[in-house]
């Protein structure tokens, strides 16, 4: 069984606390992870700036270097992960056993993450807008512009409280390495995996080891990461989001409510855009912010909706080692029992209607886990509850809503696809604050083009504008 | 491994000798609560519901398990009054309180049974570290708690004095489940705060209670300061909580303390109690020991038993995990078996405290999650 030991500052650390990583199904013990609390924590993050220091030896070019090599590390190689070495298809069978997600899923989410350290040039550049990283580095410059510009960094170190269950948020924290802004991680306990492996890669393409900490834990762990971090990342529910919502020090990522939104003008042809709907719905097991929760439109919705019902509502649970298999397990079936009594309460509402009803029971509990099947719900107005639900699984709701109401009646939306050839509905949905990933046509909701920020760009996160002004000082004159 | 390989011949001697007082503290202990001359109002109706006659019936310390367990929602509400044994009408009377953030706390009433747990607790502090006269610090909660008064008394035993913060873990735990976190952080620091101003204003503070959080919090602190629980002239710490761990413990010992006693730190001992039982003490600690934390109750006047999950009148072996349940024999207060929401493994008796002890205590993992720990 390999252990998983904390990590200080680089220097790996023997707890004498473990928590047991089970497997999903058989509830097995699979791997050890060494604690440790909170003081733990606040005693580390008073060093944090020896962490930037180690990073600020490195040139941001050397370290983008780094990255590309850590990149092909954490894809393909084999790698120190705990005591034990990981090879690829370790990585993907233990991920794939504490989360619950299916292998050929894990192996997507692991070239995603493969992906933005490969290309993280491209990405900081356009993030930047094209600054030299120098400027970030030394924190002043010039652009070419005979102005003087400044960033200062606003944190030695970016901390993050990682989720437990969705392996493909990793992508967000990776940029502040080239950033030279050091790490100080909280795994998720059931997804321990990606950190350390991430971690790993970097310190073995040659990143100073020094620049990362990571700490497994309780609550009190991750509450001292988020109070002593200037700045710190955090992933949870909705109701996380809100306990940190107005604090500049905390980022904090909940549920997507992603939407696609069909106009007028096109919703006669919906089943043009039936594939890209359905990907939308259930790619990654409808796990991730990203996914499709609600399909607005004004027509056809009810048509719309059984579509994608007879598409998905099939799908079973399948082995996690099955490529064909699309749906994760709760590895907590009480999340799952949790969740489909609040999806009941939702479709007890008059002018909802479950339209995978005829596919067989939707709640499947097992020993030690529990999988919710794909749901397709239609409802008749904007006004039902159901129309502003998001659920860890396959499930949508199709929204009959005029095209009119849409932008003002869709609330948050982390990626709105808009499909429509309306200038006007273009042109208003640019506009609408609610949306923070805007396609305009059919573009699945998954498919994010990294070159973009997301959710709020790490570089004003970390970053502050300033003002710096230099002027020489005088030589006193000789008397 | 054997009960025989576990336990030497002579701490083996010792227990059965301790036994045979808890036997005999317990007959006395039932005779007392249940007499019509000197019990109280409460176990003298209760003794009408049970099977038994407890003053005819009760001849062992094992005999108790012929009562039902003792249920805590019996502690809600008044009137208080009805607690006091009759034997003791006219002492003055303390309440003390448990919970309490919503709803009615429970309480228990005291005359003189926290300074008697508390000189028979000071007994086991050396003196190296915790010095009489020196004076204390309580870094704990304040208000109806137990603890405040408790660690004045064993201040006051020892021939010192005892400084005290303002502290409302009603209003912590309020703050935790609202997730005003900030809030929480504030009150944390306003807490530490006064801790810091009373250590840093020449009153020859040697000695402290700190749960672990506020001990935690109180040697960042100090650090922040430039200074150290250890600079700061504290010798000797008695903690308390839940959420002590062995992990925990290094950590404190190693980064927090100074190192070890025997290289200079500061010495601590962990102790468990809460406000039915009183002071469980701690075997002393140690790197060699796996910074294992053990609990050993103040036999006869309480008991400490780890209980199997499905059969509370059955102990556990040595090493085992179960349920931890307590009992208290005192002629303020009888508690014939309670279940705590703590579970841990059960210790074999040694030399100082030739009786069984508990270890590795923790929440009970069927009530963990609904359980908030750490609260001060």
């Amino acid at each position: 069984m390999i252990t998983l030991s904390p990590l200080r500052w680089g220097k790996p650390y023997d707890s004498l606390d473990f928590i047991d990583v089970v497997h999903f199904d058989t509830g097995e013990p699979m791997a050890k992870i060494g604690t440790v609390g909170g003081g733990v924590v606040t005693r580390d993050l008073r060093q944090a700036e020896k962490a930037r220091d180690a990073l600020l030896q490195v040139s941001p070019s050397e370290l983008l270097k780094m990255c590309a090599k850590a990149a092909e590390l954490f894809k393909s190689g084999d790698l120190p992960v705990g005591d034990k070495v990981q090879s690829v298809d370790d990585f993907v069978h233990q991920q794939s056993a504490s989360t619950g997600l299916p292998e050929h899923m894990c192996r997507g989410n692991m070239d995603k993450n493969a992906f933005v350290l490969a290309n993280m040039e491209q990405i900081l550049q356009c993030l930047t807008r094209g600054l030299d990283l120098s400027i970030l580095s030394r924190g002043f410059g010039d652009e070419g512009r005979g102005v003087t510009v400044s960033f200062q960094a606003q944190t030695p170190i970016l901390g993050a409280v990682l989720p437990n269950n969705s392996p493909g948020v990793h992508t967000l924290w990776l940029p502040a390495i080239p950033l030279q802004v050091g790490l100080a991680l909280k795994p998720g306990s059931q997804e321990p995996w990606t950190p350390y492996r991430m971690i790993s890669a970097f310190i073995q393409a040659g990143v100073p080891a020094e620049a990362f900490s990571l700490y497994p834990g309780g609550h009190d762990t991750g509450g001292a990461l988020l109070s002593k971090c200037s700045r710190s990342m955090i992933f949870g529910s909705a109701q996380t989001v809100a306990q940190h919502a107005g604090n500049p020090r905390v980022q904090a990522h909940g549920p997507g409510f992603s939407k696609i939104l069909i106009g007028d003008d096109v919703v006669d042809d919906w089943e043009l855009f039936l594939d890209m709907m359905v990907e939308s719905v259930l790619s990654n097991s409808g796990r991730s912010c990203i996914n499709c929760s609600g399909i607005w439109a004004s027509r056809h919705t009810r048509e719309i909706a059984a579509a994608i019902a007879e598409r998905i509502g099939p799908v079973d649970v399948l082995p996690p080692s099955d490529p064909e298999s699309k749906l994760a397990a709760f590895s907590n079936p009480a999340m799952a029992t949790g969740t489909y009594a609040m999806v009941k309460q939702d479709l007890a509402e008059s002018g909802v209607t479950d339209l995978t009803a005829k596919f067989g029971e939707k709640l499947i509990e097992k020993k030690h886990c529990a999988y919710l099947r794909p749901m397709v719900v239609h409802a008749d107005s904007p006004d039902r509850g159901v129309a502003a639900k998001e659920y860890m699984f396959p499930f949508v709701s199709v929204v009959q809503c005029p095209q009119a109401e849409m932008l003002r009646r869709i609330g948050p939306t982390l990626v709105g696809t808009v499909i429509t050839r309306d200038q006007k509905l273009i042109e208003a949905a640019g506009r609408c604050v609610e949306i923070d990933r805007l396609n305009i046509g059919p573009i699945a909701t998954n498919r994010l083009n990294w070159l973009q920020p997301h959710e709020g760009n790490i570089i004003d996160f970390l970053f502050r504008s300033r003002a710096y002004q230099i002027a020489e000082v005088p030589v006193a004159s000789m008397a | 491994m054997s009960t025989a390989d576990l336990i030497p011949a002579d701490v083996a001697q010792k227990a059965v000798d301790a036994r045979a007082k808890l036997d005999e503290h317990t007959v006395k202990t039932v005779q007392w609560h249940f007499d019509d001359r000197t019990g109280s109002p409460f176990w003298l109706a209760k003794k009408a519901e049970l099977k038994f006659d407890p003053l005819t019936e009760v001849k062992c310390f094992d005999d108790l398990k012929k009562f039902p367990l003792f249920e805590d929602d019996w502690l809600r509400g008044g009137p208080i009054n009805r607690w006091v044994p009759k034997g003791h009408s006219g002492k003055p009377v303390y309440v003390f309180e448990t919970g309490g953030t919503t709803g009615t706390p429970k309480s228990r009433m005291v005359i003189e049974d926290h300074w008697k747990d508390y000189e028979l607790f000071s007994e086991t502090l050396p003196d190296q570290y915790f010095p009489k006269g020196s004076n204390w610090l309580m870094l704990g909660p304040s208000g109806p708690r137990r603890l405040r008064l408790a660690i004045e008394h064993l201040a006051q035993f020892r021939g010192g004095i005892c400084f005290c913060i303002d502290l409302d873990p009603r209003w912590v735990i309020k703050l935790i489940k609202k997730g005003w976190m900030e809030h929480l952080e504030e009150y944390k620091k306003h807490c530490i705060d006064q801790a810091v101003t009373i250590l840093t204003s020449g009153h020859d503070i040697k000695c402290m209670f700190a749960t672990p959080k506020l001990l935690e919090g109180l040697g960042e602190a100090l650090e922040a300061r430039g200074t150290s629980i250890q600079e700061v002239g504290i010798t000797g710490i008695f903690s308390g909580g839940t959420e002590f761990t062995p992990q925990w413990t290094r950590f404190a010992v190693e980064e927090l303390l100074g190192g070890p006693v025997s290289e200079g730190g500061v010495f601590m001992t962990p102790t468990y109690g809460n406000t039915l039982m009183g002071l469980a003490c701690g075997k002393p600690i140690s790197a060699a020991d796996g910074y294992k934390i053990s609990y050993y109750a103040p036999q006869p006047r309480a008991v400490t038993e780890v209980v199997s999950f499905d059969d509370d009148n059955q102990v556990v072996g040595y090493g085992e995990t179960g349920r931890v349940k307590l009992y208290t024999l005192t002629d303020e207060f009888f508690m014939p078996g309670f279940l705590e929401r703590d579970e841990g493994e059960r210790e074999a008796p040694f030399d100082t405290f030739p009786w069984d002890g508990v270890s590795g205590v923790r929440p009970y993992h069927k009530l963990a999650s609904g359980t908030t720990v750490g609260v001060y």
